[in-house]
């Protein structure tokens, strides 16, 4: 399976090679080298690359390739899911994934890698799991560890890898007891010109956060399960009950962890919370182009519009733009050509806008196309869905926990086309 | 290194010295003043040495950390492995882990050195302490030192009969090791393989086949006995296990099961006979379609399905191939809906997803179209995510979608990614050639894109055109008009040569431009493109053979130009054209055809999908990414023509077995048909069936997997020793009874295992499917009176009879079931459907069936089996839900009569959902249900019920030995409707079986409070025996107790939910009376019984 990582920074340096059978001569990364090249933008980088004796599986995160070398046949997504694992991990232990952290934390980084496979295959990429091997290094742990000399791999053994419930670690204590549930919603859409939705999609995703002591069993109920077109479960999940009752029944690990993302289908309609009205116009002829972008809320159910973060590609020509915006601040980046303006929450009274004037180079003739504007947002105390959790019921422990649930709704990729 | 020595001597300066000492490594012992630029990597590793041999532990630590970062960059740190070797044996965990590290690293370089850790590991093999065995075994195997392979077999083999799961499962990953470190031990670690493959842990299961895949793909008689447990423990196994595994799967169900895909087509004409009810014609249909799908084929389906759901995208993809590659094709849809969902994942997952969508979406477009609008593209998006997105897109257009997925093309031809807007032209050109509706329009588009100011947009336009062009030679000179104006200003050579061959083509269409554009050619051909040369060279021959007086001279020197040209193509290409058109004495009979080799007719371009080959690789392998044959890759068999003997999945081989299971198959062969038209009836039931596993097994409690699959190889075993045992007492008897202990079993089997000769499951099965139809009721009538027939003449006069033989399901199955046990020898093996199965039906349902059944003693079958007439009344179809009421949906239900497969405690129930309105239902499930403690196990939602389609779905309810109604909720998409199923009380009771005796003794332990008898009157006609238990046994579903008392008849029971006794004995007296006495710790279910009883006795 899996035969060598190696990780390369934006820059082209491979700073850390992990090797899980024989070595495997980090020239092996000239071949992905020459595809980044052809590749004009990072992104652009084929996931999969053949070369004479392997293969090179790759991912990019946090502005890290994470290349994984392949000698035989695999089902590519085994790997990718596995090298996002990887990242998920490095990012739960140290907080950031970056070149930097990697670095500084790197005898944990060779500790985890060699815990989460074994000859090329995934051994234990279970969170808890992992923690319990290796603890994750903190400020306090550093500096107990420096004056002890006490090490930051666990003393005790893994005994979650063989329960029936690996995702949970035994004896869990807390003195407060608390399970928290965000629903978070995503909407995917595409605005026509004119302002008609042409897709429109609702995208959510339950995370929990339980501390609870001891072995807890969960069932939350909702008050529309219908709504859920598609689902995807954390492993606790009992999929049976699901099934048949609609109710979430599980077993929680400790901790932070994703419970449930759903798709909610786009036979529904979609409410669409913000509108834009823009105009940006070039005309032939002259080296100017206007630029109008206003911005108001829709069907948000009285609640506030907030972290709004507009954002638009615009055409190569475009030298430089000179925008006035009713509130908040905008950059344009002359060299990637990127506008953003972030303006924060909307006043439904005053309307936030940004209008002026874009130069572009003279000579240059009149872009054929209107940039896209991708927009961010954040509502509240809302699900768009709709979707309701109607209860969480504790069994299997004595104590009253404290429960808590949080909606929220986010822009996934939303985009304008102008 | 040695250039640069020599270039030091020369030199001799100081400077050299350091260049030299920089490129040697840094353990060079030749250490000097001059070395001063890398002395400090090189004192690192001096002093990391004294480091580690120091005493303190700290010290060795922060040595070993700063090698691993050492290893971490790729420098070379070998020569510390003496010094870190010795600290193998720490008592620090984290140092232990870290030396651990660097011997993994370094053992294969210094093996004579890594010997010395050997002994450590050997010691720490025996340690009590799982994790230490199972940590040491994980180190010892990754040292790739041949000498010490041996030691790792001897390891390996004593940790495969550990007795701790995880150890087993190091062991399994120890063996892909030393195979890849010595093939030759490949015999030996097969033997190991087998050993782990039994393994019932699920912590195994996932490493094992890995190793199995690793060292011995092609050895598939080694799963074989371990299909059906590796099937059932899929949903537990960790999520790299079960991606493994199902990929292996698929490979196995390939060569073991027949196709299910034929069918599909025969399917709905089929159906259409049916309701035209025309039995001749069905049988015929019947015959031609020897399909059934094996239960094994089926229990892979069924459980891989809910691994859909997982949040591991490699685990969806996975199920998601092997429905592609296993599934009849109307299930292969039900994994659409969870690969859309993948692409919402990481990028990388998105373009592997997109890879094998854009695959599927060439063969089955109807699967993805309701999810077009997931594949619309975003500008945010990576390019090659837009080009397959785009592909995709246009895969799936149709007549019906084009306009929209046309307009969408032309906002991404106005992409700032040019790549992209160029792959959106080539895409509007296939949508035009494939659709041909709406080729003007796009080629009208395209005209216009040739204005466009991008030139490679232009540029990709013109090769469209051309190809367009090619494909429509009709009248288009406007257009090749229009393409020469804009010839000037075209710079990309694959356009320009296009124009050219476009004017060469149709030179006659356009006879003034082309010599026109020849002339501008002539003048710039030195400065061209090879292409753009060859296309002139081509346009010149052309018009020297339509239009010679005007382009002669033209020619000429065109073809002079190119026969100095530097390239050899174009110096070959213009020889041979001169050859060809110019006539002269060497020019042969060549000359002649010349018109006709340069301008025939050409076939017009087909405008394919990249993707179209890409299917003949499994999906979702590394192969199908990457369009290439990986290494290791295994190909998927196609399907056997005739299925291996599914006999061999069995898990415990007895020798009865063999030949009772082979002969099962074989009755099983009609039972096709009865699926055929039952078909989601009985998918329910097997799907529920694993339910009631499944859910056992995924209720967390990890004992319970264990003891489920024990149960479950048990009950197979105990299925064998009885089918053997009734096999003896039919074949001693010529089965004028059938046998009482597997007659449960029988029944359940009933289902799939009809009688060979289609006519007899034709009725029972159509009946089954509109029970209450006109078909249904003669039916029943008709079974009525020949019910009570012992059905000794079976098959041949059934298949004979025309009439429908309804409700003698229960009765004469499991004597057919005899019969063709007997009759193997003579059945005509061509009659057989090619893939008998049924023998590992009974094993995987048989688990439920067999806690039915506990309680019977075993002893009593075996020796003198008193066989109980298996008997069941007319079956009467209840009313759920009027049309009237439910809008069009109409059910009725009834009692099948069968243990209920979802939980023994459970009453099944059969419910036929009819559409009558005039437009399709959807989403028939059940809703909320009242007493909210009601325990319903509900049949699987009905996606979409068509105009006059029915269907018989089962569902199992929990009544509690009470006959108070089942409410429920009925819903479709848009409606719900209340409903309530209020069971007879005779539907409460299960059958069982007993002797005279034991009837006797349990008697006489339910009297006083228990019993309640009654003395009846009885009907005339009702007063022989067999009539008298047509008439009970049609109101509670009991067991006859055969007796020799001619005056006494017995039956027996228990309640379904408790397990009660009920027992019922009815004794003759004069003149039409008799006294019927019941027995019973349920008095209240006695008493509506005894009431029932009478009424039914009365009457008849």
């Amino acid at each position: 399976m899996i035969h060598s990582l190696f990780l390369i920074n934006a820059s082209g340096d491979i700073f850390l090679e992990k090797h899980w059978k024989s070595v495997v001569s980090r020239s092996v990364c000239d071949y992905f080298f020459e595809a980044q090249e052809r590749a004009t933008e990072p992104e652009n980088v084929p996931p999969v690359i053949p070369t004479p004796h392997h293969y090179l599986i790759s991912v990019l995160r946090h502005r890290i390739y994470f290349v994984a070398v392949i000698q035989s046949e695999v089902p590519p997504l085994f790997v990718i899911e596995f090298l996002h694992r990887v990242v998920d991990t490095f990012q739960d232990y140290f907080g950031v994934c970056t070149e930097a952290a990697i670095k500084d934390n790197v005898v944990v980084v060779y500790e985890l890698l060699e815990e989460m496979l074994d000859n090329g295959f995934p051994l234990a990429t279970e969170s808890n799991i992992l923690k319990e091997l290796i603890k994750p290094p903190t400020i306090l742990r550093t500096m107990v560890n420096t004056i002890t000399g006490s090490t930051n791999v666990g003393e005790q053994l893994p005994t979650g890898q063989l329960s029936v419930v690996p995702w949970r670690r035994t004896g869990v204590k807390y003195t407060n007891n608390e399970a928290y549930f965000d629903v978070v919603e995503e909407i995917d859409a595409i605005i026509d010109k004119s302002g008609s939705t042409i897709t429109a999609e609702i995208q959510g995703v339950i995370d929990a956060c339980v501390k609870l002591t001891g072995m807890p069993d969960l069932t939350l109920s909702f008050m529309n399960p219908r709504l859920l077109d598609d689902v995807s479960f954390h492993p606790c999940v009992r999929f049976k009950r699901w099934e048949a009752e609609r109710i979430l029944s599980f077993i929680p690990p400790d901790g932070n962890f994703r419970l449930l993302s759903y798709h909610v289908s786009s036979q529904n309609l979609v409410a669409i919370p913000v509108y834009v009205k823009h105009n940006i116009t070039f005309r032939e002829g002259s080296s100017q182009g206007r630029f109008d972008l206003t911005l108001g809320p829709k069907q948000t159910m009285g609640k506030a519009v907030e972290s709004v973060l507009v954002s638009s590609q615009l055409p190569r020509g475009v030298l430089n733009a000179n925008l006035n915006p009713s509130q908040g601040t905008y950059t344009f980046d002359p060299v990637t050509k990127l506008l953003t303006w972030d303006v924060g929450k909307i006043n439904p009274q005053k309307l936030p806008s940004l209008k002026g004037t874009m130069n572009l180079q003279a000579g240059a003739s009149k872009p054929d196309e209107n940039p896209t504007i991708n927009i961010q947002f954040k509502i509240q105390q809302m699900a768009i869905s709709g979707l309701k959790v109607n209860r969480l019921d504790m069994y299997g422990e004595k104590y009253k926990p404290f429960k808590g649930i949080k909606y929220m709704t986010k822009a996934g990729k939303f985009q304008v086309r102008t | 290194m040695s250039t640069t020595a020599l270039y030091n001597d020369q030199q001799g300066g100081a400077e050299a010295a350091v260049e030299a000492g920089q490129e040697s490594t840094a353990t060079s012992s030749s250490s000097g003043a001059a070395f001063g630029l890398f002395s400090t990597d090189f004192k690192k590793n001096e002093d990391l040495k004294e480091m580690l041999e120091s005493n303190k532990e700290s010290l060795k630590l922060e040595a070993m950390k700063r090698i691993v970062q050492l290893i971490s960059k790729g420098k070379n740190a070998s020569d510390l492995f003496p010094a870190v070797v010795k600290n193998v044996a720490s008592k620090n965990i984290e140092l232990k882990k870290l030396v651990y590290v660097y011997l993994v690293r370094y053992a294969e370089e210094q093996q004579d050195l890594a010997l010395l850790s050997i002994s450590t590991f050997q010691r720490a093999l025996k340690d009590p302490n799982q994790f230490i065995r199972a940590s040491a075994l994980r180190v010892l195997s990754s040292i790739r030192v041949p000498i010490i392979v041996p030691i790792m077999m001897l390891a390996i083999k004593e940790a495969a009969s550990d007795l701790s799961p995880y150890v087993r499962k190091t062991s399994a990953h120890a063996i892909q090791k030393l195979y890849s470190l010595d093939a030759d031990q490949k015999e030996q670690l097969i033997e190991v393989i087998e050993k782990l493959l039994k393994d019932k842990s699920t912590l195994v299961a996932g490493s094992v086949v890995m190793a199995f895949e690793e060292v011995c793909p092609d050895r598939i008689d080694l799963i074989h006995r371990n299909y059906r447990k590796l099937c059932n423990l899929l949903v537990d196994v960790e999520e790299w296990g079960q991606v493994v595994i199902i990929n292996m799967l698929t490979r196995y169900a390939r060569t073991q099961f027949t196709s299910p895909w034929k069918e599909d087509g025969i399917f709905d004409e089929n159906e259409k006979a049916f309701y035209d009810s025309d039995s001749e014609e069905k049988q015929g249909q019947r015959e031609a379609k020897p399909y059934i799908m094996d239960p094994d084929h089926r229990l892979l389906l069924r459980n891989t399905k809910p691994l859909l759901q997982s949040r591991n995208t490699a685990v969806v993809m996975a199920v998601a191939q092997l429905y592609w590659h296993l599934a009849p094709k109307h299930e292969v849809s039900i994994v659409t809906k969870s690969l859309v969902r993948l692409l919402r994942s990481h990028r990388e997952v998105q373009y592997v997803v997109l890879q094998n969508i854009a695959t599927m979406s060439i063969q089955r477009k109807g699967m993805f179209e309701p999810y077009m609008k997931s594949f619309y593209v975003r500008s945010t998006d990576a390019t090659h995510i837009k080009t397959l997105k785009l592909e995709i897109l246009t895969n799936l257009a149709n007549e019906a979608n084009i306009s929209t997925i046309l307009r969408e093309f032309q906002t991404y031809v106005k992409s700032q990614d040019k790549a992209f807007a160029a792959a959106t032209i080539q895409a509007i050109g296939r949508c035009a050639t494939n659709i041909s509706e709406v080729t003007d329009t796009c080629l009208n588009g395209l005209v216009l894109l040739l204005s466009n100011r991008d030139e490679t947009v232009v540029a990709e336009s013109v090769v469209v055109i051309k190809k367009l062009l090619q494909t429509q030679p009709t009248q288009h000179s406007d257009i090749i008009k229009h393409m020469a104006k804009l010839f000037d200003n075209i710079t990309v050579p694959m356009a320009r040569a296009s124009i050219l061959w476009l004017m060469g083509e149709y030179c006659e269409r356009v006879p003034k431009i082309a010599p026109d554009v020849l002339r501008k050619m002539a003048k710039t051909f030195t400065a061209e493109e090879d292409i753009v040369k060859l296309q002139t060279v081509n346009l010149a021959a052309k018009l020297y053979l339509t239009n010679s007086k005007q382009t002669k001279l033209l020619t000429q020197y065109i073809l002079n130009l190119g026969k100095y040209d530097q390239n050899y193509d174009i110096r070959d290409r213009t020889r041979f054209i001169r050859q060809l058109i110019v006539p002269s004495e060497k020019s042969g009979a060549l000359n002649k055809y010349a018109r006709r080799i340069l301008l025939a007719s050409k076939p017009a371009p087909v405008l394919e999908s990249a993707f179209k080959d890409r299917d003949r690789f499994q999906l979702g392998t590394l192969s199908h990414s990457l369009n290439i044959k990986t290494t290791g890759y295994q190909e998927l068999s196609d399907w056997p023509a005739v299925a291996p003997d599914p006999s061999v999945r069995n898990v415990e081989v007895i020798e009865p077995v063999q030949e009772w299971a082979p002969s099962l198959g074989k009755a099983k062969k009609p039972k096709s048909d009865d699926k055929f038209y039952s078909d989601d009836e009985e998918k329910d039931e097997e799907g529920s069936g694993s339910g009631s596993e499944d859910s056992s097994s995924s209720s967390s409690s990890g004992s319970s997997e264990e003891s489920g699959s024990e149960s479950e190889e048990e009950s197979s075993r105990d299925l064998e020793k009885t089918s053997s045992d009734s096999e003896k007492s039919s074949s001693g008897s010529e089965a004028s009874s059938s046998e009482s202990e597997s007659q449960q079993k029988e029944k359940k089997r009933a289902k799939k295992v009809t009688p060979r000769k289609s006519k007899q499951t034709a009725a029972d099965s159509g009946s089954d499917e509109n029970g209450n139809g006109p078909l249904g009721k003669t039916s029943s009538s008709s079974a009525e009176s020949s019910s009570s027939e012992e059905s000794d003449s079976s098959e041949d006069s059934d298949s004979d009879s025309p009439a429908p033989q309804k409700k003698t399901v229960g009765k004469t199955k499991p004597k057919v079931e005899v019969k063709s046990k007997k009759e193997v020898s003579l059945l005509d093996l061509d009659d057989f459907s090619p893939a008998p199965p049924s023998a590992p039906k009974s094993s995987v349902f048989s688990s439920s069936l067999l806690s039915d059944l506990e309680g019977l003693s075993l002893s009593n079958v075996s020796s003198a089996m008193q066989v109980t007439t298996s008997s069941f009344g007319p079956v009467k179809t209840y009313e759920l839900l009027h049309h009237m009421t439910g809008k069009g949906l109409s059910a009725k239900y009834h009692f099948p009569r069968q243990p209920c497969l979802y939980q023994p405690s459970m009453v099944a129930v059969q419910v036929i959902l009819t559409n009558s309105s005039d437009h399709s239902l959807e989403e028939i499930h059940i809703g909320d249900r009242s007493p909210a403690s009601l325990n319903v196990h509900c049949f699987n939602t009905v996606e979409r019920l068509e105009p006059g389609a029915s269907v018989s779905v089962s569902m199992g309810i929990d009544f509690s030995d009470s006959t108070q109604a089942a409410n429920f909720q009925l819903c479709t998409k848009e409606d719900q409707f209340s409903v309530s199923i209020q069971p007879a009380v005779g539907e409460l009771v299960m059958p069982s079986t007993m002797k005279e005796p034991d009837f006797c003794s349990e008697q006489r332990k339910l009297m006083g409070m228990n019993e309640t008898s009654a003395t009846i009157a009885m009907a005339t006609a009702n007063t022989s025996k067999q009539n008298i238990s047509k008439q009970v046994l049609s109101v509670a579903n009991v067991g006859v107790v055969s007796s020799d008392q001619n005056n006494l008849q017995r039956f027996a029971g228990r309640t379904v939910s408790s397990g009660a006794l009920v027992l019922v004995t009815l004794e003759l007296r004069e003149s039409s009376t008799a006294l019927l006495t019941i027995n019973t710790e349920k008095t209240v279910m006695a008493s509506m019984l005894l009431r029932d009883l009478k009424q039914a006795l009365y009457q008849a």
